[in-house]
Formats: structure tokens, sequence, C-alpha cells
């Protein structure tokens, strides 16, 4: 019998088989994860794939009416854009309407929910009454805020007229329409924010305050050194969230003023609408989507690289 | 400077059930002071009304003779550590000791000295700059009790502060905690559910359980004298061996589980009533070899031996119960082998069976005096 070399020989054949099993495993594996990730694929495949390479597509042709593409422009579309004193203004408004809207929501929200954190009696139906913006639709705010702002009957105004102030055409003064527009946007986001605001601070170990008790600090030293540092995660979500919901704001800017006045509030969001579904330029307003879609990824990018390093994480 | 009284304290909550009832008892200054019991017995609530971070329900909490029942915990002059320590973990060791002393805006060249005080007292001088999550367990307690060093506070309350460590570096801080108290000469409240922790560090042991005080005293009275079943099972590792008892008819035994027949010795059992249900409790080291003396000798079971190299633990079955003797030295018992063991009478505790509360103690003083002889 050959056994003068058993070692060696099984050696081989065994580790040959070690292979051809560790490869059998990966591969079972790897389509057991498969499967469990194929309801996602496909929804996101149907609804988010399939629509943002065929924006990309249709950015580069002219369309008819029925957004059927009828010819290859290249670069053109993306070219137009850049000139157009419209897009340009939209895009200008957009930033602009950020900068009004994500600072001041995310600042009420935390004086709310530092409020609302408190260990008072009925403190759930104040929690309740702060977060309920978050349970109205879009819609619903807007026409609300419509009466409020309405010209001659609505309450701003009439508060402005018993303390002996000039009535403002909130809707159709260009000084104010994009900054009403952000008040509306500010009182629908802060249930959201304050509710997320409010997890952030109630995940703080409560140690950490008991402790500076008894050591002796103030409220607000607690507040500056305690409470804003560990919320900085918190802050984080809140603002990248928020601004990305501000980047793509359109429900309000319909009902309110559709655009108006002078595009003084005309987003890039209702531009893109407007163009596709007013002019039925359905190459330009892709091109636009794709503007604002990389628009957005940079902003997000940039929060990650500069401010991301500087959140605490527990 | 800082002697505590806890007058008639009680705690409720929303007015239901006391969680602790009348609790009455003085703390003297430079005392180590361990508040023990199993969980929720209150002892952590208890502690957490001397800080001030629980409402005192009802009753007079005095610190120097003053009654500091509501005034908030900043105002009480002590300091804290907590189970969890209590770090904020987005500052450096430095910044979580001097926290305390910055927020009280004390003078910088101040905390620079206490901080270089506390950290060579406590051997962390290279860990300053670290972050606390960079820190192992036991360095992350030295952080913890560098801010009580650092405040300056005569008073200490320690909430379980070695529960979060393994064995070893338990038993290490535990020496540690203790020479710091020493050192620094403070007044310690300190909490465990570790009965071992108690003895080995307390001057004082309070055993609380359901609220209630069972008793107070030096560690070595509550293992020889414990008022009550609870305390004798509570202290002593491995737990006291406990047994229903009867006497014989004819009064001449002490029947034990059914099935211990000690004779009944009347210079031993002479003041034990005869006519109540008894429990009777013994130590495990006083189970012992029953070779060299005649006298006293029963045959009981093996049912588990446990070898640890200095000394050997043995289970017996006795009727329902489990007793464990531990012997000195390596024993070589197989499992269901008869054994025989000495129990002598004056080394039994006994109990009354219905109330628990203790009819008479071991006698310790006699038999250490025969052995010294």
């Amino acid at each position: 019998m050959s056994m003068i070399y058993p070692t060696i020989e099984t050696n081989e054949t065994y580790l040959h088989q070690a292979e051809r099993v560790k490869r059998q495993n990966q591969m079972k594996s790897f389509l057991k994860g498969m499967l469990f990730l194929l309801p996602s694929i496909i929804l996101f495949s149907v609804f988010v794939f399939y629509p943002m390479f065929k924006t990309i597509y249709l950015s580069f042709f002219l369309t008819n009416a029925q957004g059927a593409t009828t010819v290859f422009t290249g670069w053109d579309n993306y070219k137009a854009l850049f000139v157009d004193p419209i897009f340009i203004k939209s895009v200008k408004n957009t930033f602009l309407f950020v900068f009004y809207t994500v600072p001041p929501t995310v600042i009420i929200s935390l004086i709310l929910a530092v409020i609302a954190n408190e260990k008072l009696k009925g403190i759930g139906f104040f929690r309740t009454v702060f977060s309920s913006t978050m349970g109205v639709s879009v819609a619903a705010a807007s026409v609300f805020w419509l009466y409020l702002f309405n010209p001659t009957m609505g309450l701003l105004n009439k508060v402005l007229e018993t303390s002996g102030l000039d009535a403002i055409e909130w809707l159709t003064d260009p000084k104010w329409a994009l900054i009403a527009v952000s008040a509306t946007t500010i009182w629908m986001n802060i249930g959201f924010t304050f509710l997320i605001l409010l997890g952030g601070l109630q995940s703080i170990d409560s140690s950490l305050y008991e402790s500076a008790d008894i050591e002796g600090s103030g409220y607000f030293y607690k507040l500056r050194r305690i409470t804003i540092p560990m919320l900085s995660p918190t802050f984080f979500f809140v603002i990248t969230v928020s601004i990305i919901n501000t980047f793509q704001t359109f429900g309000q800017i319909d009902i309110l003023t559709q655009g108006g006045p002078a595009n003084g509030t005309n987003l890039i969001v209702y531009s893109i609408y407007r163009e596709a579904f007013v002019n039925y330029q359905f190459g330009a307003a892709s091109a636009q989507a794709v503007v604002l879609f990389i628009l957005i990824l940079l902003m997000t990018a940039l929060q990650f690289k500069l401010v991301e390093r500087k959140v605490h994480y527990q | 400077m800082s002697q505590i009284e806890l007058i008639n304290i009680s705690k409720s909550y929303d007015k239901q059930k006391d969680v602790l009832n009348s609790i009455n008892l003085s703390i003297e200054e430079g005392e180590f002071f361990v508040l023990v019991g199993p969980s929720g017995s209150g002892k952590s609530t208890l502690l957490r009304m001397i800080a001030g971070l629980e409402e005192i329900s009802g009753g007079f909490l005095k610190i120097n003779g003053q009654t500091m029942n509501h005034l908030p915990p900043k105002d009480r002059n002590l300091s804290m550590v907590f189970q969890n320590y209590a770090l904020y973990p987005h500052l450096t060791v430095q910044e979580n000791i001097l926290f305390g002393l910055k927020g009280r805006k004390i003078d910088k060249k101040e905390q620079q000295r206490r901080l270089n005080e506390a950290a060579e007292m406590l051997g962390i001088q290279e860990l300053l700059k670290r972050k606390p999550r960079e820190l192992s367990g036991g360095q992350r307690q030295r952080v913890a009790l560098g801010r009580t060093v650092v405040s300056h506070a005569p008073l200490c309350l320690m909430d379980e502060p070695l529960s979060n460590l393994d064995a070893k570096l338990r038993a290490h801080m535990r020496v540690e905690i203790r020479r710091l108290q020493k050192r620094l000469g403070l007044t310690m409240i300190y909490v465990t559910h570790d009965q071992v922790e108690a003895m080995t560090m307390g001057d004082r042991i309070m055993v609380l359980n359901d609220g209630q005080i069972q008793q107070v005293g030096e560690p070595i009275t509550l293992y020889n004298e414990p008022v009550n079943l609870f305390v004798a099972s509570f202290i002593g590792s491995p737990k006291i061996n406990v047994g229903n008892a009867v006497f014989s008819e004819n009064g001449k035994y002490l029947i034990v589980e059914n099935q211990l027949h000690i004779p009944v010795d009347p210079s031993v059992f002479c003041h034990i009533p005869r006519d109540r249900n008894l429990k009777v409790g013994i130590r495990s080291e006083h189970l012992m070899p029953g070779i060299s003396k005649k006298e006293n000798l029963h045959y009981l079971e093996a049912v588990n031996i446990e070898q640890l190299g200095n000394e050997t633990s043995i289970a017996f079955e006795l009727g329902s119960e489990l007793w464990t003797a531990k012997w000195p030295g390596q024993w070589k018992i197989d499992l269901g082998q008869k054994v025989s063991v000495q129990i002598m009478p004056e080394f039994l505790l006994f109990f009354d069976a219905d109330s628990g509360n203790l009819i008479k103690s071991a006698e310790l003083g006699k038999s250490q005096g025969a052995v010294s002889v």
C-alpha cells in the first residue's frame, strides 16, 4: 500500500477540499444576502434608480410635449441653464431660503426641546403640541398660513394694524414674499426637528447632570458644557436632513405664491415643475433636476467632510 | 467636621407604600460607612437622598448639626462617585476632573494645583489629555475618584463604584479607595450589594432590606452576631448553613432537618426555648472534618466537591437543604461518599423560625480561647 507519505497526500487533498467548501459557503451566504436585499433592490430600482438615469438621459435631449425625445443636443440644455437669469435667480432664492429656514428652525426647536425636557406636570401635553405640526400636511398648513397672510382679513395684518403699523402685502411684496414662505416652512418643520432633538436630549445620561449638580454647576454652564456637546450628533443629523428637505421645497410655494412675485420665491424644484409641466420642456427640466441633485450631493458631502469630525459620538 | 444624622427618614413615591421606612442613623466624622442590601432594598435611594438628588418624603437629614432637607446638592458640600462614573465623554480627563471647579469659577492656579495633587495621588498624570473612551475601566474609576479629590469636600458618597470592574481589579480598587479615604480623612458613605466589599471596606455596616434597617454594626459583629436570619444569610461567603430544628420528645437530642441528631448539652442549650419552631445556623468553617476528635461526629453524604487549592469546599445534602463546609487544605473526597463531619453544639446559631430573630449566637470567644491555651 502507498502509506509511505500519507500525510502529504492527505494534506493536499484536505486543503483542496477545504478550499472548495469555503467557496461554496461564500456563494451560499452571498445568495442569501441578495435574497434579503431583493425587495429593496426592486423598489429602489423602479422608483429611484430608473427615474434618475432616465432624467440624466433626458437632460441631453429636446423633447416633444409628450416627453418623447426628439433631438440629441449634448450639453446645450446645461449651457442654456447657466445663462438663464430665471434659473440663476431660482438657485439664489433656494440658498437664501435655506439660510432663512434652517437656522431658525433648529434654534427654535432646541429651545422648545430643552423646555419640554423638564420634568413638569402635564409636560406630555406640551410635547404633543410642540410636535403636532409634524402631523399637518403641507397643503393644509399652506392654506392655513394663506389665511394668516391675507392682506385685508389676515390675522397678521390685523395685529399690525391694531399696534399702529402699516399692513404688509406678505405674499405679493418682493421684499416679504420669501420671508413669508420661510416662516411657513419653519412652522411646518419645527415638529419633526423638535421631536428628534427631544429624543437626543432624553438619551443623555441623567447621571451626567446629577454629577454636575453635586459639583455645583449652574443651569447655563450645564447647557453649554453638557447638553450642546452631547447633542452634536443629533444636531448634525437634523441640520443635514433639514437642508436636504429645504432644497426640495415645493408644496408651500405652489399654494402660497406660485413662485411670484417676479420670480421672488421661485425655488429650483418649483422652476423644474414649471419647465416640465407648464412649458413642456422636459429636457431643460431634467437638466435643472440634475443640477439640483449635484448641488444637494455637494452640500451634504461638504457637511460630512467639514462638520462630522467635530461631532462627538458616544 | 462632617457628622451625618438621619432622623426618621422615609421615602415614598406618589404617596404609595414606603420605599424607606423610619431610618435612624448617625455617621461619625472620618468613618467609612457601608450601606449594603440586596437590589431593591432602598440603599441607593437613601444615598441619593443624602446627596440631594431625591427628595426626602419624611424625617430630617442633618449634616454638621444643620438640617439639610431642602438644600440643593451643591450646597451640601459633598462629592459623589456614580456607578457608571458619569464621565463626560466629550471632555478630556483633565477637563472632566476640573469640570466642577470651573463651573464654580475657582482660581486657575488653584485648579491646576488641585489637579496635579489628585493626578499624582491616583497615578493618572499620563492620562490627563485622553478622552474617557480611551481609558480602561480601572482608569475611568480613578478619574471619577479624581473629581472627589479635587472637590475638597469632607463627605464622599459612592454608589456601587466597583460593580463595573472585573474581580481582580475590584479587589485592587477596594484597597485603593480605602487608602484614599483614610489619607484624606473623608467621611465615606458607600453603597454596595456585595457583602465582601462591605465586610472588607467598612468601619461600620448597615444592612438594609425592604426599606428597613436590619442591623448596624462593625463587620465582625454582623458576622458573629447577626440579629436575624436575613443578616446571617446575607453576610458571609459561602452562605451560612441553615436548617429547621426540633427537640426530640425525650429532650435529649436536637433534630436538624429530620436527619442530624445533636445531643443536648445543658450548658449550651439552657436558654433555648423548647416549645418553639427553631432554625439553626452554622458557618461553613464550623462544619469541621471529623478526624481528630471522636465526639459530635456525624456522617453526611458529599454531593459536590470544589477544589480551590488552599481549601476545599464540600456540599452535603441534609434533608431539603444543601450545607457547605470549608476545610483548609486539599481533601480527596469522592462524590456520594459518606464523610464524617464534626458539629460542635457551641458553634450553632439559634433563630426563631417564625420571626427569624436571633435567639442565641455561636460561642466563639470560648472556642478561640480554648485554641490559644
